[in-house]
């Protein structure tokens, strides 16, 4: 809640039920409805039970909007209304959101779910419904049927030869088959990570005296000291940022892009973060953890409600900025070909933001690949200053040049 | 709970009060999200002068390990207290070890203080700056209140003590933890309760003083800044013109003073130059 303002008030007889959750299976519980108040004194027993179905009908209608208020959190719910008067829907509201949410990103739906369901107040429609499929021609299948026609010829060399050319072939002119032959050698890429080292220990041969382990050890040998204990710093694999231009302009990138940080998701799940950028930017890190790569394209383009727009990646990278969602110490990569609607000099000031945070600050453009390119788009000249290394995206061989890249330091 | 933390100069809105009250009611954790200097860390100072107990903090960082926030044996001592035994020459082992192991050779770290010390509260402040490895053991201390220790058995809480864990969101903390916890959002205040504090926290203020900085602050943070100031910046400045004996806000004083609320040179220039501080 933004002003921090009480929630709307609860009828008094309680209006009915209103699921904004279609869709979702069961309903809200049968029987009294949404009634927190209903019969609190008196019959406590019944009141109780009344205000449990009520709360876990509320419950489930938050999970239905995607706040993640499970079961120990609904328990905790119920625990906190002993506490306070369930009568007052102000009190209500903030034993709900205390125990229901887990992050500002709730608070809204949290209080969409909290007037529609209290208030009997009509849900809006899923603004999400329309944008739902609006590019199947990036998903191709695996395993279609040119492309298994072609795999049983018996010459083997010519197989790898082909697999050659393929690998520096621009996958924007690519076939339906060549692109996804070129889909699965991407799930196969082995993107390594560079390390860092960490502020733990871990024992070791050599390295600084360990003084806990080496005087544990005298202690235990009474009082003598046999051997001295060693400990150096553990390393962690770094972490790589990756933001996806998924505007119109790189339409015919944004798939293999896409693709390619599933391949660095899974190989270092809690230490990447993807992000798409198009008019806004969302976060689909969570949607790439999903093992199929398909499965996981399917899911992004289902979250993602901004493909094939404007880009304005000065604002998307302040917002990212701002957030602070991680840049520090990261590698960022950002994956665009720089047709910046929004103003060259806002992304420029970003971009000199970002390269203060970033470990390094890789920018890939797909337009690089092709001879005579010059960067003189006005986003490109605004960001270059401020780039480690400017790399090709246009091909198989050239992820795995960047992948090679984001495995040294 | 609101009347209890205004007497200590801390204005809560309901939202907040609700969030302590329920706390103390049910023993949960408090986890307390925001910006920077919205008045996170003062909240559990706060907590802490209202139930007269002592603040116990763990300042959480990168690396922060079992030997730093739970407990440490006392090496050397133990040491010390063996080559004591060699020398008076006793010889009962089983004994000398059960005396090697006591409790007066265990350092208390912040956890473990907390549940030794009752009534407390403990301040677990910026966790998302700590690493995956620290909330898992925070976690279980968190959960039931007890911290077991291999050679010495399990040390529990007879009343728990309230906790008050702070985040900036510099990266998402573990749902298990936040699960555990009652979670509150923290917002920068809107502009007359951000007047109230102001006049609550510094009394010479004058209340014409009050508003100017407020809305100044109001329309800083709406500036689109890299960082946007907090009550903590808005205070500073407002203490900072007090002692420059500013009556009210001008322009100028308001730049000279403004690197008591803006940390950023790019801000700095920015705001001077679109002209911000005018009408005051």
């Amino acid at each position: 809640m933004a002003d921090g303002t009480t929630p709307h008030a609860i009828p008094p007889n309680g209006a009915p039920a209103a699921p904004p959750a279609r869709g979702h299976g069961a309903p809200p519980p049968s029987g009294a409805g949404p009634r927190p108040a209903a019969g609190a004194e008196g019959r406590a027993a019944e009141g109780e039970a009344a205000v449990a179905a009520t709360m876990t009908g509320f419950a489930r209608t938050l999970r239905a909007a995607g706040v993640a208020a499970d079961h120990e959190r609904t328990r905790n719910l119920l625990l906190a209304l002993r506490h306070v008067d369930a009568a007052d829907p102000g009190q209500v509201y903030w034993a709900g959101r205390l125990t229901l949410c887990a992050g500002p990103d709730d608070l809204p739906r949290y209080d969409r779910c909290f007037a529609a369901y209290f208030g009997g107040e009509r849900p809006r429609p899923s603004r999400r419904a329309p944008t739902t499929i609006t590019i199947t021609r990036h998903t191709v299948s695996p395993d279609s049927a040119e492309g298994r026609d072609d795999d049983s010829g018996e010459a083997v060399p010519a197989t790898a030869t082909r697999a050659e050319v393929l690998r520096h072939r621009d996958v924007a002119r690519l076939t339906a088959a060549e692109r996804a032959e070129v889909n699965r050698m991407l799930a196969l890429l082995r993107a390594r990570r560079e390390q860092r080292r960490s502020r733990r220990y871990v024992p070791a041969r050599a390295g600084r005296l360990d003084v806990r382990r080496t005087t544990r050890e005298t202690l235990r040998r009474g009082g003598e000291t046999a051997r001295l204990y060693r400990r150096a710093r553990r390393e962690r694999p770094r972490r790589v940022v990756l933001i996806v231009d998924v505007s119109g302009s790189m339409a015919a990138y944004a798939d293999t892009l896409l693709r390619f940080a599933h391949a660095l998701v899974r190989r270092e799940p809690r230490a990447t973060e993807v992000f798409s950028a198009g008019t806004r930017l969302t976060r689909v890190t969570a949607e790439l953890r999903h093992r199929d790569p398909d499965t996981a394209m399917r899911l992004v383009s289902a979250a993602v409600p901004d493909w094939s727009g404007g880009t304005r990646l000065g604002d998307e990278l302040k917002a990212f900025l701002d957030r602070r969602s991680g840049a520090r110490g990261a590698v960022v990569v950002i994956a665009s070909d720089g047709w910046e609607r929004g103003d060259p000099a806002l992304l420029g000031r970003q971009m000199a933001r970002l390269s203060r945070l970033a470990r390094r600050v890789v920018w890939v453009n797909p337009h690089k690949g092709r001879d005579g390119y010059q960067p003189l788009t006005g986003g490109m000249r605004a960001a270059l200053p401020h780039v480690d290394s400017f790399v090709a995206g246009h091909s198989l061989a050239a992820f795995e040049e960047l992948a090679e890249r984001l495995a040294h330091a | 709970m609101a009347e209890l933390l205004d007497a200590r100069a801390y204005l809560a809105d309901p939202g907040l009060a609700t969030a302590c009250f329920l706390a103390l009611k049910m023993g949960r954790p408090l986890f307390l999200e925001g910006e920077a200097g919205v008045g996170k860390t003062e909240l559990a100072k706060t907590l802490a002068a209202v139930l007269g107990a002592p603040l116990i903090r763990l300042q959480c960082y990168e690396g922060l390990d079992a030997a730093q926030a739970l407990y440490d044996w006392d090496f050397p001592r133990q040491l010390l207290h063996l080559k004591a035994a060699e020398a008076t020459g006793a010889t009962d082992a089983a004994r000398l070890e059960g005396e090697l192991y006591d409790r007066r050779f265990l350092i208390a770290r912040p956890l473990l203080k907390a549940l030794e010390t009752r009534p407390s509260v403990l301040l677990v402040d910026e966790v998302d700056r700590a690493d995956d490895e620290f909330e898992a053991f925070l976690l279980e201390v968190l959960s039931d209140f007890t911290i077991s220790i291999p050679e010495l058995g399990t040390i529990s809480a007879p009343t728990p003590p309230v906790v008050v864990v702070t985040s900036n969101r510099t990266r998402d903390v573990h749902d298990a933890l936040k699960r555990r916890c009652l979670y509150h959002w923290l917002e920068h205040p809107p502009f007359d309760r951000e007047v109230a504090i102001l006049l609550r926290r510094l009394p010479a203020c004058t209340e014409a003083l009050a508003t100017q900085v407020a809305r100044a602050a109001g329309r800083l943070r709406d500036a689109g800044l890299v960082k946007p100031p907090g009550v903590a910046e808005t205070l500073d400045w407002a203490e900072a013109l007090l002692t420059l004996g500013a009556r009210d806000l001008d322009p100028d004083l308001a730049a000279t003073t403004l690197g008591a609320v803006l940390k950023y040179r790019e801000d700095q220039e920015a705001v001077l130059q679109n002209g911000l501080l005018r009408h005051g």
